[in-house]
């Protein structure tokens, strides 16, 4: 069972500290919420505990194995990662695009092995993209391209699923579409770290909550235990009501 | 993907036609039977190296120099992810002519025959290599083609230094010719010196170009899909540095085929730059042949340079593709 396992991580640049100390772990079942104001650390974490940047201490294991030792294919095998959505570079088609997702098992858009086209096949269905699998992308509103790039980070078919804000700019029926699909990802057995800004959604869907705030993890826990108005206070600065997993957000403080 | 899989016997069938047609342009006219004769060795002694000592090593080198070009042109594009990326614009081709030129003027082209395609190698490498330095800094791809202006300008004005300081005109018309490009007198023996490089710049392009499909998505999605950013920036760099700079050594600098070949070929392969290279390569090859075909048959007393010609296409297609692109991409 792949299992990340983040102990006592530290990321420092020019003498500010990004993340401080923060200890975690993400395991197959887990729909995981990141909270946290902009600023946070949120990225900063997600890149350190993935390898892409290098701790300035502490230690991330996936598995087994020190994330650090693994190559890059390796690592991408075994997590999925959805950075924050950015334009793309060309018009590809919808299917090239999700083909993409394939790259860490040595397939490329064009050049796909019956295994990686049925893996292929099988994200565009669970992102209902059939219709549209032979569209370029610059055809698509925002929230079609936003399943794309979702269907792509399913295709990996990887254990473990990180994505940050993948429901940054949506409309409410795609931000519940999108954590629909990772609810669904995740009840196959497979785990998912998300970083999300709505409280509300949050608590709707999460199974655990990680807090953060100045580059510490302040709080990890189940919603019904760490989602209270003090909290919400102490983290974003915000006046909000509780009550019994239903959040109003009232004012800033 | 059906539109890509007969675009490169395609494009391969009108290369071969394109060279073919070129071994019929000269000052002595050659009837098809004498050029097929010439060409398969049977001919007549005169028209056999009329043929393969003339014409064909000059069509071949049109096709190489524009096939390099082109692929270099394809990779560059893939990995900054912009369609005006390009060895002529980003002032590759202008470094590495410098250094040919440098080679040539203080005579270390006399050391060794391989020294001019080795020079200009070097310049195209430290030019790529620089690019690739202020890409990992700067995300803006305009920030790069500026670089790229600045190096151009900056090689122009050695260049014109060289020339300003040239002993003879002999020395100065050599020059010219490496600034403007050309394919004419070109034989063989030039094409050896040139092709290992080429073949082997288009091999680490050829080989690593999987890594370009996935920058399509940008390099944080890059990375996170299992690319390892900095050896396929190193290859990239690379394999355009050989096949660019030996481009420049066989046929000084020629610019804008590696904008225009991709940015006709791409919405053949789905946009995508890994497909889109080997495609490039033959249809930027068969744009400076007939460009070639082109400048002996203008009638001009003094024969054009094919790289003015090749300009004269290039430099209002890039303009035009330029102000086709939205603001959003950048």
């Amino acid at each position: 069972m792949t299992e990340l396992v983040v102990e006592n991580l530290t990321f420092q640049v020019r003498g500010a500290r990004l993340v401080d100390r923060a200890s975690y772990a993400l395991r197959p079942g887990e729909l995981v919420v990141l909270l946290g104001p902009n600023g946070a650390g949120k990225s900063s974490l997600i890149r350190t505990s993935l390898g892409l940047q290098t701790p300035t201490s502490g230690r991330v294991t996936l598995g087994a194995e020190d994330v650090v030792s693994l190559n890059p294919m390796q690592r991408a095998q075994r997590v999925s990662y959805l950075p924050q959505i950015r334009p793309m570079a060309w018009p590809n088609h919808v299917r090239d695009v999700v083909a993409l997702g394939r790259f860490s098992h040595g397939a490329a858009p064009g050049r796909l092995k019956p295994r990686d086209a049925e893996a292929v096949d099988r994200a565009i269905k669970a992102s209902d993209l059939a219709h549209l699998a032979d569209r370029p992308t610059d055809t698509l509103s925002g929230g079609e391209l936003a399943r794309v790039h979702c269907a792509r980070a399913f295709a990996a078919e990887a254990p473990l699923l990180i994505a940050d804000e993948p429901t940054a700019a949506l409309d409410p029926r795609h931000q519940f579409r999108v954590m629909d699909m990772i609810q669904a990802y995740v009840a196959k057995g497979r785990g998912a770290l998300i970083v999300l800004h709505d409280v509300r959604l949050a608590a709707r869907y999460a199974s655990r909550l990680i807090w953060m705030k100045n580059g510490q993890i302040i709080a990890d826990g189940p919603p019904v235990e760490t989602l209270t108005a003090q909290r919400l206070e102490e983290v974003y600065g915000v006046k909000a009501k509780v009550d019994n997993g239903r959040v109003e957000l009232e004012s800033a403080l | 993907m059906t539109r890509s899989t007969w675009l490169n016997p395609v494009l391969v069938v009108l290369s071969l036609l394109a060279v073919f047609v070129a071994c019929f342009l000269g000052s002595t006219p050659l009837s098809l039977t004498r050029v097929l004769a010439a060409l398969s060795g049977t001919g007549d002694v005169g028209d056999q190296i009329v043929v393969w000592s003339i014409r064909l090593p000059r069509a071949l080198a049109a096709f190489l120099v524009g096939a390099a070009l082109g692929i270099s042109g394809a990779a560059l594009q893939g990995l900054l992810r912009n369609p005006l990326a390009e060895p002529g614009v980003l002032g590759v081709s202008a470094s590495a002519s410098l250094f040919a030129t440098f080679s040539i003027y203080f005579g270390i082209v006399a050391i060794s025959p391989w020294m001019l395609p080795v020079f200009a190698i070097i310049g195209a490498l430290a030019a790529t290599a620089l690019l690739a330095l202020a890409a990992i800094r700067t995300q803006s791809v305009v920030t790069l083609i500026l670089i790229g202006v600045g190096l151009s300008s900056f090689a122009g004005a050695l260049m014109s230094l060289m020339m300003n300081l040239a002993p003879n005109p002999f020395s100065l018309s050599d020059m010219i010719n490496w600034m403007l490009g050309s394919v004419a007198n070109r034989s063989f023996r030039e094409i050896w010196l040139a092709l290992p490089f080429m073949a082997a710049g288009v091999l680490i392009l050829w080989i690593t170009r999987r890594g370009l499909s996935a920058l399509t998505l940008g390099e944080e999605a890059a990375s996170g899909l299992g690319l390892d950013l900095r050896r396929q920036r190193v290859f990239t760099v690379l394999g355009a540095g050989l096949a660019t700079g030996a481009s420049v050594g066989l046929a000084g600098a020629i610019g804008f085929v590696g904008i225009v070949a991709p940015h006709i070929v791409r919405p053949f392969v789905g946009h995508d730059p890994a497909r889109s290279l080997i495609p490039s390569a033959l249809l930027a090859g068969l744009i400076l042949v007939l460009a070639d075909i082109g400048v002996r048959l203008l009638p001009s007393t003094n024969e054009l340079k094919l790289g003015v010609v090749a300009a004269l296409i290039g430099a209002p297609a890039f303009i035009w593709i330029a102000m086709q692109r939205r603001a959003v991409h950048d």
